[in-house]
């Protein structure tokens, strides 16, 4: 069943048109790739995406809604989180997963029990009074990742989630959007960092607001007879 | 003789150690790549040798010149790029470039055979303000001004940050051929497959430097015996994998995942055939395993872990 | 290109690219002149009263109509009693009240007349303005009765004659044009120079340029010569203005003014470099220059507010506000007519500040990160 599914949606900024009649879908409880260079396509797609922006035409279904007619109802069926924002650094880890537990209406009861379980995973107990900000950047982001699942969405767009960090927070941070996958959440990546690429299950390439390609890595990479992500990109690119 | 050589540099912001007992040498023409994730303290190794910060201890000296005392006469030899685009976005291309030559009292004709063939790519667009070129013109942009006077050695924070692999291959071609003209560089990306790029690289976590070597150097130190495996469900085959007898660690590599065995193992079909029944017996599809060469990034867990 | 020529070329083309800063320097001026010309002047035009004259002899209106000839004043309301009175002050439509007894004319023969005036203290500088502006009205029209029929009341023996010199007609303009050239000068020169610094460190661009063999004595003149010469453009349009819109006199040289405002602009552009020392983005720069410079040059430096009723120790802070020096000597210069040899004294203090300010902002002034 398809989780996220759009049919020609195009968005134009006067004469320019930022995404061109992209049709695509996505399953239930897939990693979805959502790739381009910077000025592609990506944010204005994942605007209409979410709610945030009228489409120009054609149409988006995420998780069942319309997303232009009933935003609401998609609002509350996804989570969010940005390499740029996504925790209040000023706050404490349980004040953040409060405040946000509160945001989505979550019974003060369970953001208490789901407080305690998160913090018991993320082996953060002993500094749940800490400020976010004091933490490591890698700390903070799977600390974000965790908080964006805590109302339970059917999926979360994550935004290039681990450029910057190194290898070993990388790989674990990639565990836990398994995991999320595992139990049936569809992860929906949007970078522009093509190793990030190579852990999707499948990714499409956008280029000049088209969809280039859409396949599995591995797929493109035999396709464009590539040794990775960044040849496909490069491959496509050129033309 | 080198052109750039740090001993024990370490610098510490209040109680953040962003350089611990840093020592290298970077030799004329080389290209040195400082590789490491954000925060392992590429940034204030690049601001103490552009002379810009000062080192708690040890010395930093560029073609011979101290950082510290001789800082006036090294930045006359010094090209620059930030880590962020570091231009005047409301100056046209050409306004930028003539600025900086005239900065260093130099002009865009006197040199205009080192940065051509970078220059002749944005050249169709010397008229467009700056901020208005796309990420991959930008940071051509910005190289040209680092190297319009002729500098002996080049400084470049991450320059791959923020531009696509397009770009970045033709930013890496530029800098090989830069080679030729003897100019010194010393580059950092926090992306491992750069390292590949360049002639020696330091691997930098938290400060301090874990390994210097040639990258073939780094990967051929991996001792541990590696195989790279793949099944349909990911999640559930490195938390199988990891629970296997001999196995010393286990993690995602974009589609497979790197199973390393302890150094005492030998690859063997035996092996293959042993981890094929054992993933079998776990209910997992479409198996395939294969022995796989150490990356930089199987290398940099390994020091990370040690 | 020498690389100063080429450094002054650049900051010309950030300001004229940047609508922002242009409308800042140019528009704002203008602006700020106009309004604090025409709308801040505490002179009071047709302020609204109601006349209460149960009397109605010829006494009381004539007084009545010399009061609405003065200019001041505007008859809004005729009250035909005392009760009227209150509901009139509460709507709000009236400022005063001038209240005539039953037989004004009799008291006024019999020698003393009882006259009420009431104001609404709710605004006290009106309510006074206003009663002052009557009184003098008032005691006008007593003289030329008295004048007239060749008897001298006994109590206007002593007639006090109030003279105002240089500015006969106490016009607030003359006070606000000197007042608005020192905040304008102050705001160009100090806040956009140190904006313009903040905003080279918020871009990472002055890291290139300290890297370069740019000495912080080249950068520093480099950034601050093209305002300093916009500044003085801005100076002269102000000055313009003040002669040619709101008619201020310029009595004393010309060429002393020019050169006490390049002195003033001294100060400001030392200042605004200093505070770029310590700002590290273009919000704060705006913000240490908001409250820093400029709140204390409206407040304290008397150009709103007299500065002989303020407490000693806000004097006293006043005392080191460059704009209490400058004030003077633009006034003294402009309406007086004096020269150096009366204003030596405040043009050593700036003189005295320039020095000491530009010294600081050179130290302070880091060639490093």
């Amino acid at each position: 069943m398809s989780i996220i599914s759009t049919e020609k949606l195009t968005r134009s900024f006067g004469a320019f048109t930022a995404v061109n009649a992209i049709t695509f879908d996505v399953k239930e409880g897939e990693i979805f790739g959502f790739l381009g260079a910077n000025g592609a396509g990506k944010t204005t797609a994942l605007k209409m995406l979410t709610g945030l922006l009228a489409p120009t035409s054609g149409k988006a279904m995420v998780a069942g809604y319309d997303v232009w007619r009933e935003p609401e109802q998609v609002k509350r069926r996804i989570g969010y989180m940005s390499q740029r924002f996504s925790l209040y650094e000023d706050l404490t880890i349980r004040e953040n997963i409060r405040l946000f537990g509160g945001i989505y209406g979550l019974r003060l009861a369970d953001i208490k029990t789901k407080t305690a379980r998160l913090l018991e995973k993320l082996a953060l107990e002993a500094d749940a009074d800490k400020l976010v900000g004091a933490l490591p950047l890698g700390w903070k982001q799977k600390l974000a990742f965790s908080v964006a699942l805590l109302h339970e969405p059917r999926i979360v767009f994550l935004d290039e989630p681990t450029s910057g960090v190194d290898p070993l927070t990388r790989r674990q941070f990639w565990e836990l959007i398994y995991e999320a996958a595992h139990i049936g959440v569809t992860l929906m990546v949007t970078t522009h960092f093509m190793e990030e690429a190579e852990y999707c299950g499948r990714v499409s390439m956008m280029v000049d607001g088209r969809i280039e390609a859409l396949d599995t890595p591995r797929n493109l990479k035999t396709q464009y007879d590539a040794k990775n992500m960044d040849e496909v990109f490069r491959k496509i690119a050129r033309g | 003789m080198s052109q750039i050589i740090l001993e024990n540099i370490s610098k510490s912001y209040g109680p953040l150690l962003a350089a611990q007992d840093i020592s290298f040498e970077v030799s004329k023409g080389e290209i040195f790549g400082l590789i490491g994730p954000d925060g392992a303290g590429k940034t204030t190794l690049f601001r103490i040798l552009a002379t810009l910060l000062l080192a708690d201890s040890g010395t930093a000296r560029i073609c011979g010149l101290d950082c510290v005392k001789e800082y006036r006469q090294i930045r006359k030899i010094i090209g620059y790029m930030p880590g962020r685009f570091s231009l005047y976005q409301d100056l046209t291309v050409e306004e930028n470039l003539e600025f900086f030559a005239a900065v260093f009292g130099s002009s865009i004709k006197a040199n205009y055979d080192l940065i051509a063939p970078i220059y002749v790519q944005i050249e169709p667009f010397k008229n467009r303000r700056a901020g208005a070129l796309s990420g991959g013109m930008k940071q051509k942009l910005a190289l040209c001004c680092a190297l319009i006077h002729k500098p002996e050695v080049l400084f470049l924070d991450e320059p791959g940050t923020g531009v696509d692999p397009v770009s970045r291959q033709e930013f890496w071609e530029m800098l090989a051929s830069l080679r030729a003209h003897g100019i010194t560089m010393l580059v950092s990306t926090p992306n491992m497959d750069e390292a590949e790029l360049c002639d020696r690289v330091a691997l930098l976590q938290k400060g301090k430097i874990m390994a210097i070597d040639t990258p073939k150097g780094i990967t051929s130190g991996f001792k541990s015996p590696l195989l790279a495996v793949r099944s349909v469900d990911m999640y559930q085959l490195i938390k199988d994998l990891r629970d296997m007898e001999g196995v010393a660690d286990c993690y995602a590599f974009g589609e497979y995942a790197h199973l390393k065995f302890r150094e005492s193992t030998t690859l063997s079909l035996t092996l293959t055939n042993e981890i094929l029944a054992f993933l079998n017996a776990k209910n997992h599809q479409n198996i395939e395993i294969k022995p796989v060469q150490a990356t930089i990034e199987d290398c940099f867990i390994e020091f990370i872990k040690h | 290109m020498n690389r100063f020529s080429a450094f002054v070329q650049k900051e010309f083309r950030h300001i004229l690219r940047d609508r922002r800063t242009l409308l800042i320097l140019f528009g704002m001026p203008v602006v700020q002149v106009l309004l604090f010309g025409f709308v801040l002047t505490n002179e009071i035009k047709n302020a609204n009263i109601a006349v209460l004259d149960p009397s109605k002899d010829l006494e009381s209106i004539a007084l009545t109509s010399k009061l609405m000839s003065s200019g001041y004043f505007h008859l809004e309301k005729m009250l035909d009693s005392p009760s009227e009175l209150d509901p009139a002050f509460r709507s709000g439509k009236i400022k005063m009240a001038i209240v005539y007894p039953p037989d004004f004319a009799r008291q006024l023969q019999a020698g003393t007349a009882q006259l009420q005036l009431i104001g609404d203290a709710s605004d006290p500088n009106t309510a006074t303005t206003l009663i002052n502006y009557a009184n003098a009205t008032i005691a006008d029209y007593q003289q030329e009765k008295a004048v007239n029929s060749g008897v001298i009341p006994v109590k206007s023996l002593m007639v006090v004659q109030t003279r105002m010199r240089y500015n006969p007609e106490q016009k607030g303009v003359f006070n606000f044009v000197p007042g608005v050239m020192t905040l304008i000068l102050m705001l160009v020169a100090a806040m956009m120079t140190s904006i313009t610094i903040a905003k080279e460190k918020e871009l990472g661009t002055m890291e290139v340029l300290l890297v370069s063999p740019l000495q912080p004595i080249q950068i520093i003149l480099g950034k601050t010569a093209p305002y300093l010469v916009l500044t003085l453009l801005n100076a002269f349009i102000v000055v313009l203005l003040g002669i040619f819109v709101f008619g201020m006199p310029l009595r004393g040289s010309i060429f002393l003014l020019a050169a006490e405002c390049v002195l003033y602009m001294f100060v400001a552009l030392s200042l605004g470099i200093f505070i770029s020392t310590k700002a590290k983005d273009q919000m704060t720069a705006m913000f240490i220059s908001a409250l820093g410079l400029m709140m204390p040059t409206m407040l304290l430096s008397g150009f709103i507010f007299p500065r002989e009723s303020m407490p000693v120790p806000l004097q006293v802070i006043g005392n080191v506000i460059p704009a209490t020096w400058f004030n003077p000597i633009i006034k003294g210069i402009m309406i007086k007519g004096v020269g150096l040899d009366v204003l030596w004294k405040q043009t050593l203090v700036l003189g005295a500040m320039a020095v000491f300010f530009l010294g600081l902002s050179l130290k302070n002034f880091k060639d490093r990160l």
